[in-house]
């Protein structure tokens, strides 16, 4: 036990320390970021980002990575925001803590295998999207200089890293933002400032109970967005899990992350943050400065918290132009450009899957419906794959009496109609001898299908025997098939 | 039939274990195997704190953190590979023919943990290989492998020679009580003389104890002598193993209760850490 705790937390220290603090610096901009894509007070979004940050390398079952304010969970939240107010984005978001919980406690994390591989590139490309489109109402109608800015902050943020030796020990965005805010200041351009997007923190956060009136009013305006919220939430925390397990070659507990999650998303409600979840982006950053244990995620947090509170005066005047350079950066990070150069080399239902998620979601600015459009459609498609494996072989034996199908194959909802167009109910044979060692049967599709050759070779006058039937497809056949059971085939073929 | 595992590592103690578990393999007559065991470390690479995310930075990352792992481990592997070769070698030249070599992947413990039904006798360095010549260091895995396991454990020092002469430190209490039960059952240390000494507190309480342990040893032939030690256990059991040349150590391991291990320490930690003769750890 406390041989973990020791490994857990404090086996990294320096790196784990530093990667905190590098993660803290890239933070703080987004998650000033994600509260004006939310319409919310910066305030809000920083708050969560520290409680979300702590909370979950607390109680995470995943080390090492990074949990805050997100832009996903920031672009499900924009109607309640601003059709409801504040309180009630609060009071979602506790509700949104407490699903998750229920979902970790129902092992709902394991769901996740059920999310392919496309659907996750769809949902990962959307998002990038959607951060990126997030950003245009800060760079339509606007002076040049905003577009000098967020071109200079640009450059910054991609070349400044080639530098030797600073170059990589310190932020970029970080760099970007400090010049960025110190030309601004210096030349007294009049451009909008993260001081003009809302209030900032300048105490440490406090407990208040969302002021909502607890009926089921409230209940049923939240429990759409909060359902939308956990899910979207814990499929970016899962998704975000599986990428740190690859980068550092460790395992995790997905269904306790998944409660963490929502434990911390209860506590950001409490203190007046918004929901949250697992940072791809980030949690990459954190990997690739060195952080391995949770102390990298404490630290993220805790730093976060600090310089917030006691540089407020100085982050109130960050161009809005430089905070979106860091956006752009995030959205490019994000986006999978492998994908596209995949979009030809992939087989076409991948690539399908990938686009209907990435559609669905820009259409309805809502990323758990595009995940479910593409679990759906990936789904069929596989069905539809499976469906095909499935082949009668036919043979008659020398006197031409006996007329043998040899079935191998799924047989099922998708394969069924085929099944039985594969049979020759106009041949007049004396004995048909449908072999099925080679075939399985998955359902009452499959099952009725099975019946009605059976039901139409016997209407013919002609024998018919079933061999070879797995044991699987037995009990699936014994509990619903009609064909072996005298009184109930009477009455389908008196037309009943 | 149950094998005798030596675990070996890169350290300057594998040539020990090697001897060791050569001697206990022909006294038992059973086949030995050679163990080795690929630890990850999961030492983060030089960190970047550049903080961007370009173009692709997860897939490049990935790789680049494969490229390095695979490099480490290739070498890691190559590297068991030889150590086993050597060892091998060397067990062949002192006449073991029944022998395997296994290398696997994975924590020490873990392994052994997993391989505890086929084994008999675990023989094991004291020192680790991070430790270098640092005086009492206590191997890394070796305290967390004592406690884990329930197979005998010999742990060896820098050098191993074949013991003639060895000692029980007994205490009455059923763990010591066990590992006297098996010592007696065991073909292992038959023909050596033994010292069985008792010491600290159940030294004032059970003398009665040490008798009838003494007249259980006569019995199977060892050349017996017993002794009641004064002063705590482990220094006590040391001078005395000091003052009389005494070549192996005895003992059942961890008879105390989590708890008071906690508060006062335990005997055995204290053992392992100072002793400089082998110990033969019993459950």
């Amino acid at each position: 036990m406390t041989e973990r705790i020791k490994n857990e937390w404090f086996s990294n220290i320096r790196p784990d320390l530093l990667s905190g603090l590098v993660v803290a610096l890239a933070l703080i901009p987004e998650a000033i970021a994600f509260s004006i894509i939310a319409g919310v007070d910066p305030k809000v979004g920083l708050y969560a980002a520290f409680s979300i940050a702590i909370i979950t390398a607390f109680t995470g079952g995943r080390p090492a990575m990074i949990s805050a304010a997100t832009g996903a969970m920031a672009l499900l939240m924009v109607t309640l925001v601003r059709e409801h107010g504040l309180q009630y984005l609060f009071a979602a978001t506790i509700l949104t803590g407490l699903l998750q919980i229920g979902a970790g406690y129902f092992r709902l994390g394991s769901l996740m295998r059920f999310v392919s591989r496309s659907v996750v590139t769809g949902f990962v490309n959307a998002l990038a999207i959607l951060i990126f489109m997030a950003q245009l109402p800060e760079l339509t109608n606007v002076t040049w200089p905003v577009y000098a800015m967020t071109a200079g902050g640009l450059a910054l943020i991609y070349l400044f890293p080639l530098l030797p030796v600073i170059g990589k020990s310190l932020p970029s965005p970080l760099v970007a933002i400090i010049l960025l805010t110190g030309i601004s200041m210096a030349a007294g351009l009049d451009i909008r400032t993260v001081g003009d997007m809302g209030q900032l923190p300048d105490t440490l956060p406090v407990f208040l109970w969302p002021e909502v009136p607890l009926n089921m009013e409230t209940l049923s305006i939240i429990f759409p967005y909060a359902i939308g919220l956990a899910t979207v939430g814990l499929l970016e925390s899962m998704m975000t899990a599986t990428i740190v397990d690859d980068l550092t070659d460790t395992g995790s507990d997905k269904n306790r992350e998944c409660r963490a999650q929502g434990i911390a998303n209860i506590g950001a409600g409490l203190i007046g943050g918004m929901a949250g979840c697992g940072m791809i982006g980030q949690s990459v950053i954190n990997v690739k400065s060195g952080g391995r244990g949770r102390l990298s995620s404490f630290s993220a947090g805790f730093f976060l918290l600090v310089m917030v509170v006691f540089f407020d005066a100085w982050i109130r005047q960050i161009p809005m132009a430089a905070l979106v350079a860091v956006m752009i950066m995030v959205s490019i990070g994000t986006f999978s450009w492998e994908s596209l150069l995949n979009l030809r080399k992939h087989p076409p239902s991948t690539s399908i899957v990938m686009l209907v998620t990435v559609i669905t979601v820009v259409g309805t600015h809502n990323l758990a419906i595009g995940v479910f459009a593409g679990i759906l459609l990936a789904s069929l498609f596989f069905a539809n794959k499976v469906g095909h494996f499935m082949l009668v072989k036919k043979e008659l034996d020398s006197s031409g009496t006996t007329r043998t199908y040899r079935v191998i194959g799924q047989i099922f909802f998708a394969s069924a109609d085929k099944f039985t167009d594969s049979f020759d109910f106009r041949e007049a044979v004396a004995r048909v001898v449908i072999d099925l060692s080679g075939a399985h049967f998955w359902d009452i599709s499959a099952v009725s299908a099975l019946d009605k050759a059976v039901i139409k070779f016997r209407r013919e006058g002609a024998r018919v025997e079933i061999i070879g039937m797995n044991e699987a497809s037995t009990t699936i056949v014994d509990r619903f098939g009609v064909h072996d059971k005298p009184e109930e085939v009477e009455k389908i073929l008196s037309g009943h | 039939m149950k094998i005798i595992t030596a675990c070996l590592d890169g350290s300057t103690g594998a040539k020990a274990v090697c001897d060791a578990g050569v001697w206990a393999a022909k006294k038992l007559e059973a086949p030995l195997q050679l163990l080795h065991v690929l630890e990850k470390e999961s030492l983060p690479p030089s960190g970047d704190l550049s903080g961007t995310i370009g173009f692709g930075s997860r897939q490049r990352l990935l790789e680049q953190l494969v490229l390095l792992d695979a490099e480490k481990s290739r070498i890691g592997r190559e590297h068991g590979e030889a150590l086993l070769a050597e060892a091998r070698n060397l067990a062949e030249q002192s006449g073991m023919t029944d022998l395997t070599t296994l290398q696997l992947h994975g924590s020490l413990v873990e392994t052994l943990t997993d391989l505890e039904p086929e084994i008999r006798l675990a023989v094991m360095g004291r020192k680790g290989e991070l430790h270098g010549t640092a005086n009492h260091a206590i191997g890394s895995h070796l305290e967390h492998a004592i406690r884990t396991l329930h197979c005998p454990v010999l742990v060896v020092m820098q050098e191993f020679h074949v013991p003639t002469r060895f000692m029980i430190a007994f205490d009455a209490s059923p763990t010591s009580r066990k590992a006297l039960d098996m010592v007696l059952a065991s073909p292992l240390l038959l023909g050596c003389e033994c010292h069985i000494v008792m010491a600290g507190k159940a030294a004032m309480t059970h003398p009665a104890y040490l008798e009838a342990a003494t007249r259980d040893l006569k019995e199977k032939g060892f050349k017996t002598t017993s002794a009641l030690l004064e002063g705590t256990a482990a220094e006590a059991i040391g001078n005395y193993a000091a003052t009389n040349q005494i070549e192996l150590m005895v003992m059942g391991a961890y008879g105390h209760k989590p708890i008071r291990r906690f508060l006062v320490g335990s005997t055995t930690t204290r053992m392992l850490a100072e002793t400089t003769i082998p110990l033969l750890i019993l459950r």
